[in-house]
């Protein structure tokens, strides 16, 4: 006699009850608070924001402690979230040139106006594990200085001055919202940047790097990576003008190329483009190579087939949450595709063991009698 | 969960889904793009459906959600405890009491009325997605009505196999005009696709939907000298004895002795009550574990 399975739903109870515990492990460690987490894994809650395009370094931080430090997880339910919130209009566009600097590097110049600014960089850290961090030792204070007051213009319009670069036009059209249309292709610049700054880290670094080493290489200098903070602006029908409504934190990456001309553009500097919620440099920097790499259409250049090349290869395989649930879905059953699978595999075996048992029977299954002709529309 | 409008997703939301829905309806296997949104559950679990879901639950709905035919998996069991939740619908494993059901993989065996709704969710709507990789080509397929590509694999099949290797996931043409993926249901379930409910895909990941009108005509694509076969284990079910439904092969014990019993686990429970017994049954209610 058998006894079909069940239990789903206490199995589910019983996992959640596990999962919970095991969330706050050794109940004799002091628990995480999510300020904690705010403030000393802020590069963490920068890529829950980022990703999960929602700025709120709170709710990022509450997610990464509900995930247990899974991040791509806790980017989930800030996406989860977000789709639940009503949305009350859009900025005015940010003025990264009025950005208030923490760091500020260019790669093409040894100085500019507005002066070059290390910041808070692990650049020149040696990677040395530090075991006073271990003994919870107390970090001396930075040195301050006063803000400077200089502006901090962009770096690349300085090329921009002598037409050496490739110009942009403006636009006032409504940018598209990936969010709230069905991604369709081909896909406008704006839209790309759009996936891209949302997209996985580690995918845009990889497609990135790939262009680097030769998959549709072009060379790229950091023209300049900015890290601060920018106001951000709207307008209230009301008032009849845009003001302040809070300040975020933003990471800006402009590289130039190298470019040799085409049939339709001169030779000259073309840029790449990247912006990222937060600091996240290597997301900014990615962000802008791929963006370049994605640009070969517009700019005349040969498709080399190279995999950054390929808008949809990219953009439909960019998102971190989207990929992790289609992939990790095959967990769930699928016994009753399976089954089909296995009678199919038993019946071919079965026919061609007949087959070789009896090899002077001519061709057999080999589709000798074939008419080629599909059935279209036959009644069943 | 008063915080979330009835069946999670906003009214404006719904609105769209409706229309990407209404015009799937309007022309039968067309994949309508729409705005899939990020929902609390994971993509490639059933966010499409569950999106269709919302859109056409009332209050006045019961709800019955079945993955693999059997209403008890854990995906199953938390879609139907999402809607519980979040609309407050009645709730049933009862095929017939049922006014709207999604499902994963399979269609139901006991035959579905005009008012039901059958909701799928679908992985991969693109029945050519696995030969020819790009969207823009197979939207382009689609348009034009070239489904050469999917002939010639079918014949390959047959010269390589001498039968076609497709077990699941077997593609259809609707109405005459679109080759349509009917999800991955066994080709076992591929005849009642014609039938009198309304049935509605949706991908989510892929934002996509689409849809088969009742009784649209839907033809598994086949070849006049081998003809489409409708295929299951060659078994009665070890627990109710039927011979006509679709059965999953368990291993039972450290032999590798097999048994076979019904996907559908309404199907088989209900047989059961009404006296049916299988080979390694017994009468419902006396295996209370």
């Amino acid at each position: 006699m058998y006894v079909a399975v069940k239990g789903g739903e206490r199995a589910i109870d019983a996992a959640h009850a596990w999962l919970a515990e095991e969330r706050r492990g050794d109940a004799s460690v002091a628990e995480l608070s999510v300020p904690q987490i705010r403030e000393q894994l802020k590069l963490a809650v920068n890529r829950v924001m980022a990703e999960g395009s929602l700025y709120d370094p709170d709710l990022a931080a509450l997610a990464i402690k509900q995930s247990r430090g899974d991040l791509i997880e806790a980017i989930f339910l800030i996406r989860a979230y977000r789709t639940t919130l009503p949305r009350f209009g859009g900025s005015v566009p940010i003025d990264t040139g009025a950005m208030t600097c923490d760091r500020r590097v260019s790669a093409t110049f040894k100085d500019a106006p507005g002066g070059q600014m290390l910041g808070p960089t692990f650049d020149y850290t040696h990677r040395l594990l530090d075991f006073k961090l271990a003994a919870e030792g107390e970090v001396p204070a930075a040195a301050e200085v006063e803000a400077g007051t200089a502006q901090t213009p962009h770096i690349m319009s300085f090329l921009d001055r002598e037409g050496l670069i490739q110009p942009e036009t403006d636009s006032d059209t409504t940018p598209p919202d990936l969010t709230r249309t069905p991604l369709e292709l081909p896909a406008t610049r704006d839209l790309r940047l759009q996936a891209l700054a949302r997209g996985d880290e580690g995918f845009i670094l990889g497609m990135a790097y790939s262009t680097q080493r030769g998959y549709a290489r072009n060379h790229a200098f950091v023209a300049e990576l900015r890290i601060g903070t920018v106001a951000v602006e709207m307008d209230i029908p009301e008032l009849g003008f845009a003001i302040e409504i809070g300040e975020i934190d933003v990471t800006e990456c402009e590289t130039v190329n190298q470019f040799q001309g085409s049939k339709t553009q001169p030779p000259q500097f073309t840029r790449g483009y990247g912006l990222v919620f937060g600091m996240s440099e290597r997301k900014a920097i990615s962000m802008a190579l791929v963006d370049r790499a994605l640009r070969w259409k517009e700019l005349g250049e040969d498709n080399l087939g190279a995999p950054a090349q390929d808008e949809e290869f990219v953009l439909y395989h960019a998102d971190n949450i989207q990929a992790t649930g289609f992939l990790e879905h095959i967990k769930l059953p699928h016994y009753v595709d399976f089954q089909s699978e296995l009678e199919l595999i038993r019946k071919l075996r079965r026919e061609a063991e007949a087959n070789n048992a009896a090899p002077s029977e001519s061709a057999g299954a080999s589709g000798g009698n074939l008419s080629g002709k599909m059935k279209e529309g036959a009644a069943e | 969960m008063s915080d979330y409008n009835f069946a999670y997703l906003d009214e404006q939301t719904k609105r769209m889904i409706r229309r990407a829905i209404l015009k799937g309806l309007a022309i039968p296997g067309y994949q309508v793009p729409f705005a899939s949104r990020e929902m609390p559950m994971p993509y490639g679990w059933g966010t499409g459906g569950v999106q269709v879901s919302a859109a056409v639950l009332t209050p006045d709905d019961t709800f019955k959600v079945i993955d693999q035919g059997a209403d008890d998996t854990t995906n199953a069991v938390s879609i139907r405890r999402f809607f519980e939740k979040t609309a407050g619908v009645a709730v049933t494993e009862a095929t017939a009491e049922a006014s709207v059901i999604q499902t994963r993989h399979r269609i139901p065996e006991e035959v579905l009325r005009a008012d039901q709704i059958l909701v799928y969710q679908v992985p991969i709507p693109e029945p050519l997605r696995f030969l020819e990789p790009s969207e823009v080509e197979t939207r382009k397929m689609h348009s034009l009505e070239e489904y050469g590509l999917m002939h010639v694999k079918l014949y390959e099949d047959i010269s390589q196999h001498g039968a076609i290797a497709t077990s699941y996931a077997y593609p259809v043409k609707v109405e005459g005009r679109y080759v349509m993926d009917p999800s991955p249901i066994p080709k076992f379930d591929n005849p009642k696709l014609e039938m009198a409910a309304i049935q509605l895909f949706g991908a989510g990941r892929e934002q996509r939907i689409y849809a088969v009108p009742p009784y649209a005509k839907v033809v598994s694509l086949d070849f006049e000298d081998f003809p489409f076969e409708a295929s299951k284990a060659d078994h009665a079910c070890d627990l109710c004895g039927a011979e006509d439904s679709y059965l999953d092969e368990l291993i039972v014990d450290d032999a590798g002795g097999r048994l076979f019993m019904c996907s559908d686990t309404d199907y088989c429970s209900t047989r059961r009550k009404a006296g049916h017994v299988g080979a390694q049954g017994v009468p419902l209610g006396e295996d209370a574990a």
